[in-house]
């Protein structure tokens, strides 16, 4: 077992950048035309959402860390390796499925993955399985506004996709993937 | 509903912890101070996705997007609809409320699945705010390459099968 090898992540770059003008813009656009009260009533909803999202960055934060330190390197690479075959792709599609959580959880969790020797095509497929059939996801957010027919059907069309998917990227993977920098 | 997804995930968490600290103490040390660095440096950014996506929904042109993809737009309405999933902001509501609103004035099903699964898969927001941070970035563009067939399999799976 060894401390996971990841780059340091800056709390701040350009992305985040883009989004905060986008954000102080739309927030000023909506203070000048329709007035402080839906400016202030908008901010309150959004930081109780902000709120209760907390709890599940942090649990998603713990459980990449921890995953990535109890599952040797070994193991999820003959899992969800560039070698695991179809039966990697399935792994990760079901993983993906019934990994609890949202963006907040799913990404780590991914990337640990990968850090820790899953292939680029297993990692496609668990964000994509998450987030197309994913429970957690359906239950709290799609159910109460869609409702179970719709829910059902949108699922059931979507199985399959991750794992299509999750075969496109593992082969696009070969002409993309960056020179290897280490073998370790 | 979002509680018992709190319960779960962090009855997850300890036991996995459990887990760790039964093995050894000090990398159980070791990954509380690592998973706390990169708690500490997503929360800024999901600070702004979620304060941000609220501000931005209200500013979108909402009957427009609808006007587009309603009933009997045909492929047409089905690209439309991709086009505007991808471009709603990302945040847990956004998309479905909308799409909601857009069963509910008679869009059609179809393009509604359309809708929902290209929001999910590219919401550019989710994508530059959550994707790119937690992982390789040449992963995520991948990611976003594999995914855009997906929507219209699953439209065309509706059409055939002619529900929901």
């Amino acid at each position: 077992m060894s401390a996971p090898v990841r780059r340091p992540r800056r709390a701040f770059d350009w992305s985040a950048a883009v989004i905060a003008v986008l954000a102080v813009s739309a927030a000023l656009t909506v203070y000048l035309r329709d007035g402080q009260a839906r400016f202030f009533s908008i901010l309150t909803d959004d930081l109780g959402l902000f709120g209760l999202m907390l709890p599940k960055v942090l649990a998603g934060c713990l459980i990449g860390a921890f995953v990535t330190l109890l599952l040797p390197r070994e193991t999820i690479a003959r899992w969800v390796g560039a070698e695991s075959g179809i039966a990697g792709i399935l792994v990760a599609t079901f993983a993906g499925a019934i990994m609890p959580g949202g963006p907040f959880t799913i990404y780590p969790v991914a990337g640990a993955f990968l850090a820790a020797g899953a292939d680029a095509g297993a990692a496609c497929a668990f964000v994509i399985s998450w987030t197309l059939i994913g429970y957690a996801r359906a239950i709290v957010w799609e159910l109460p506004f869609l409702g179970l027919d719709f829910v059902t059907w949108r699922i059931i069309f979507s199985l399959p996709l991750p794992i299509l998917a999750g075969l496109l990227a593992r082969w696009l993977w070969r002409y993309v993937a960056p020179p290897a920098k280490d073998a370790a | 509903m979002t509680l018992l997804v709190d319960v779960f995930l962090w009855g997850v968490v300890i036991a996995l912890g459990i887990a760790l600290a039964a093995r050894s103490q000090p990398l159980f040390l070791d990954s509380l101070r690592f998973a706390w660095r990169e708690f500490m440096a997503l929360l800024p950014r999901i600070a702004l996705g979620m304060i941000g996506s609220g501000f931005i929904a209200e500013i979108l042109p909402q009957q427009w997007m609808l006007a587009w993809f309603g009933p009997g737009t045909g492929p047409w309405g089905i690209a439309i609809a991709a086009i505007a999933g991808a471009l709603t902001p990302g945040g847990p509501v956004i998309g479905f409320a909308l799409a909601t609103t857009a069963l509910k004035s008679g869009a059609g099903a179809p393009q509604v699945i359309v809708y929902t699964i290209a929001w999910a898969l590219f919401a550019l927001q989710r994508v530059v705010i959550y994707e790119i941070p937690a992982m390789p970035p040449r992963v995520v563009w991948l990611r976003v390459l594999v995914s855009l067939p997906l929507p219209f399999l699953a439209a065309w799976a509706a059409l055939v099968v002619g529900r929901p």
